[in-house]
């Protein structure tokens, strides 16, 4: 096979194909969201009737791969590391019933949160589960690691986690394929039992998950990911996680004689070799791509007297916080580097902006006119495109904490007697998390008014297919909401004033009113527009 | 062989269209090559730039080290200033003169132009107007790489092998036009 230049992304997707998956289940998310389109528009997946469609958020997602893995099949289920939050119930439970056919969760984190509200390490996640995480250092480590990783789920009968991060995944280089395995035959589960979570199983099968733990150990003693190189007994050790090893071979590969070097891409953490690495070394310096986890389980919360000296986050050798890079670790090491301060000039910023065109842009217009007369208005907003709503020149929302809690958060607000109590959220982000607390407003009839501004796509990944499209009045119909209080509008500039006017009506009313802003993304309208010229066969994943 | 360049733009500006032309050059000719890329939030018209690392020995970080970079092609002029620490003493700036003036506290422009002219080693050209006649204001990326295009130490023939294949789906009229923007590139900076 010959040498494919991949993202980190594309490789564990080119790899998921090619180690024989027969379905791939996630919701977008940076950096994670190449997996799945990768997948989508492969025509060799495509061929081999590998299902791709999004889910409605990263919980269905989990479970439909539990589900296909529960059939004997090989699944793998994809999302960024705070989704990995919202599909935390079924990844920890799944931990205790275990997988029948092999199931790798590939959670990508956000190291110095680029595109994300947070920076939390997923390896924490992982070891919560006690289950094997894999963490590969570069693009074929990756693309190795799928394989590894379905073999461990299948051996342990457990999930196994692959974390990856930013750098990774959204970073090429030349992959190498490996024959690529056949699709799975249905088989159930041998214990009928397996997945039934009652009490008197689940003390079984958590005794089992805990027994099973010295044989993680010893396959991670054991695992080619993880390799120790004593090259100088008595000098420096350098335990370094994942990425990390890219940046310590960086700038030690010339003079690499002097380090002994513990990298890691398996965890849980190999007892003998990190002994061994301790044995033989003066020091050791932990180098991890996100939190300093392993760096405290090391150190030990009382000062430990026979310890060697331990560098890393914690005493600030390496930065508390952000991701790491060529400088920072060499900074560390203690290797003397040229800086560059004084010759760093202070350059206008250029963040991120709404496109000229873009519908919230009219939503934000109209919202600001009909909030203008309103002292001290609160707006609570979503996660999406919208967001940037709240940098000038709009200056329209004043919140963006986790999916869904635009409606939430305007819910208790009005329950404490604020008003109007307005929240904004995405087609796609409503549908992810909104439905249910539209639910509890319903039921409470607390006075609230939703705008939903739908672009009918999930734009700030990209433009994935956004599973509310076309129904969104239906569903709150459904859930509820009086129909005179469901308002259809056109976020047009032409349309501003009666906009304007609607909002102001529904801000008056003493219930919940739901604002349908709807107008496609022009993005996504733009891609659309291109392949229906090209006349390609669509890779689109609507239900209709 | 070993070349590490940093590619700048704002977000939509094709500057990912460059690395994948010199990534494909690179691989042909047997080198290693990584290519760290922004995806996210800031392609909504923010600054974006690319860590593009060519060696015949292996590549460990996909991100080049402050002082490393041998080249920065940007596609825009601020953006070409904003990753200065990351060149070498004597590595070589290439950009655009074109600004793009998506925020409203965009420099002075004679200031900026004035600041690019300080730089020891630079080719500023008018990428834009060079890419119109060549066919379409949109080939201003391959205008930019053929100003490069003597500096990455790959050969031309290479590199233009390698624009052909990159277009191949969008029909020999966009080749052409891509190859005309290079080769005008490529004037200028040989006339350096
Ligand atoms: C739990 C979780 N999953 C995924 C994301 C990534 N994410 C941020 S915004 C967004 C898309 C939102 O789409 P939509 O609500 O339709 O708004 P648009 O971007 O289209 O304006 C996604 C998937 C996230 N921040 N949190
Ligand atoms: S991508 Fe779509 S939703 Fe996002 S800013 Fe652009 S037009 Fe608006």
């Amino acid at each position: 096979m010959g040498n494919l230049l991949l993202l980190g992304a594309e490789a564990i997707a080119r790899a998921a194909i090619d180690a024989g998956i027969s379905g791939i289940y996630a919701y977008p998310g940076t950096p994670s969201t190449e997996i799945t389109s990768y997948v989508q528009n492969d025509p060799e997946a495509l061929q081999q009737g590998i299902r791709s469609n999004w889910s409605a958020n990263e919980k269905t997602a989990y479970e439909a791969a539990l589900g296909m893995s529960f059939v004997g099949k090989r699944a793998m289920v994809c999302m960024k590391h705070v989704g990995l939050n919202v599909a935390a119930d079924a990844f920890i439970n799944s931990a205790i019933t275990g997988v029948n056919g092999g199931l790798v969760l590939v959670v990508a984190d956000d190291p110095s949160m680029h595109s994300s509200q947070n920076e939390q390490d997923s390896r924490f996640f992982g070891k919560f589960a006690m289950i094997p995480v894999l963490e590969p250092a570069n693009q074929q480590e990756a693309y190795d690691a799928v394989f590894h990783g379905f073999e461990l789920s299948e051996k342990f009968q457990l999930p196994v986690m692959l974390r990856v991060t930013t750098r990774l995944s959204h970073s090429r280089s030349g992959i190498i394929r490996k024959a690529a395995l056949h699709q799975k035959n249905l088989a159930l589960p041998v214990d009928p039992m397996q997945f039934m979570l009652l009490p008197a199983y689940a003390r079984k099968y958590y005794h089992q998950l805990i027994e099973i733990q010295s044989d993680l150990e010893e396959a991670s003693e054991a695992s080619p990911f993880n390799q120790l190189q004593i090259n100088k007994p008595g000098s420096t050790g350098v335990l370094a996680c994942g990425l990390a090893y890219n940046y310590l071979m960086e700038n030690i590969s010339e003079k690499l004689s002097d380090y002994n070097i513990l990298k890691i891409a398996q965890y849980p953490l190999p007892r003998k070799l990190v002994e061994k690495l301790f044995k033989n070394s003066s020091k050791v310096l932990i180098l991890e791509e996100g939190y300093p986890l392993y760096e405290e389980l090391l150190r030990g919360f009382l000062p430990n007297e026979k310890s060697i000296p331990i560098e890393g986050r914690l005493d600030h050798v390496v930065s508390r916080e952000g991701e790491l890079n060529p400088d920072n670790v060499a900074m560390a090491l203690g290797i003397k580097k040229n800086t560059t301060a004084g010759k760093e000039m202070v350059l206008t910023s250029r963040p991120p902006s709404l496109c000229q065109g873009c519908s919230h842009h009219d939503v934000f217009d109209a919202l600001n006119a009909a909030l203008a007369d309103v002292e001290n208005s609160q707006v609570f907003a979503d996660i999406g495109c919208y967001t940037l709503g709240a940098l000038p020149p709009y200056n329209a929302v004043n919140t963006c904490v986790d999916m869904g809690a635009s409606i939430t958060m305007a819910k208790g607000a009005a329950d404490g007697g604020f008003r109007p109590a307005v929240a904004v959220i995405g087609d796609s982000t409503f549908t992810h998390s909104g439905m249910t607390g539209l639910l509890d407003a319903v039921n409470d009839g607390s006075p609230i008014t939703l705008i939903i501004s739908d672009n009918s796509t999930t734009a700030m990944t990209g433009g994935q297919n956004s599973s509310g499209t076309g129904k969104l009045k239906e569903i709150c119909l459904g859930i509820g909401v009086e129909e005179a209080h469901i308002r259809m509008l056109e976020p047009l500039g032409k349309n501003h004033d009666y906009n304007m006017q609607v909002l102001r009506e529904e801000f008056a009313y003493d219930g919940v009113s739901v604002i349908i802003a709807q107008r496609e993304c022009i993005q996504t309208q733009l891609r659309r527009k291109k392949t229906e010229k090209k006349d390609e066969p669509l890779v689109r994943n609507c239900k209709h | 062989m070993k070349k590490d360049i940093i590619l700048a733009g704002v977000g939509g500006q094709g500057i990912l269209s460059i690395a994948a032309v010199i990534d494909y050059a690179a691989l042909s000719l047997g080198y290693n090559v990584k290519q760290a890329e922004v995806h996210g939030m800031s392609q909504r018209g923010g600054a974006v730039q690319s860590h593009l690392r060519i060696s015949s020995t292996r590549i460990y970080s996909d991100l080049i080290p402050l002082m490393g970079a041998d080249l920065i092609i940007s596609v825009e002029p601020l953006e070409s200033l904003r990753y200065l620490p990351y060149l070498q003493p004597e590595g070589w700036v290439f950009t655009s003169r074109d600004c793009f003036k998506n925020i409203s506290n965009y420099p002075d422009e004679d200031e900026l132009f004035q600041q690019i002219s300080q730089l020891p080693n630079k080719i500023a050209v008018d990428a834009e107007k060079l890419a119109r006649e060549a066919g379409s204001v949109k080939a201003s990326n391959m205008v930019m790489l053929g100003v490069a295009a003597p500096f990455l130490g790959i050969e031309i023939e290479n590199l233009k092998l390698a624009i052909e294949s990159i277009f191949t789906d969008k029909g020999q009229k966009i080749i052409d036009i891509n190859l005309r923007s290079f080769d005008a590139g490529l004037a200028c900076s040989r006339e350096i």
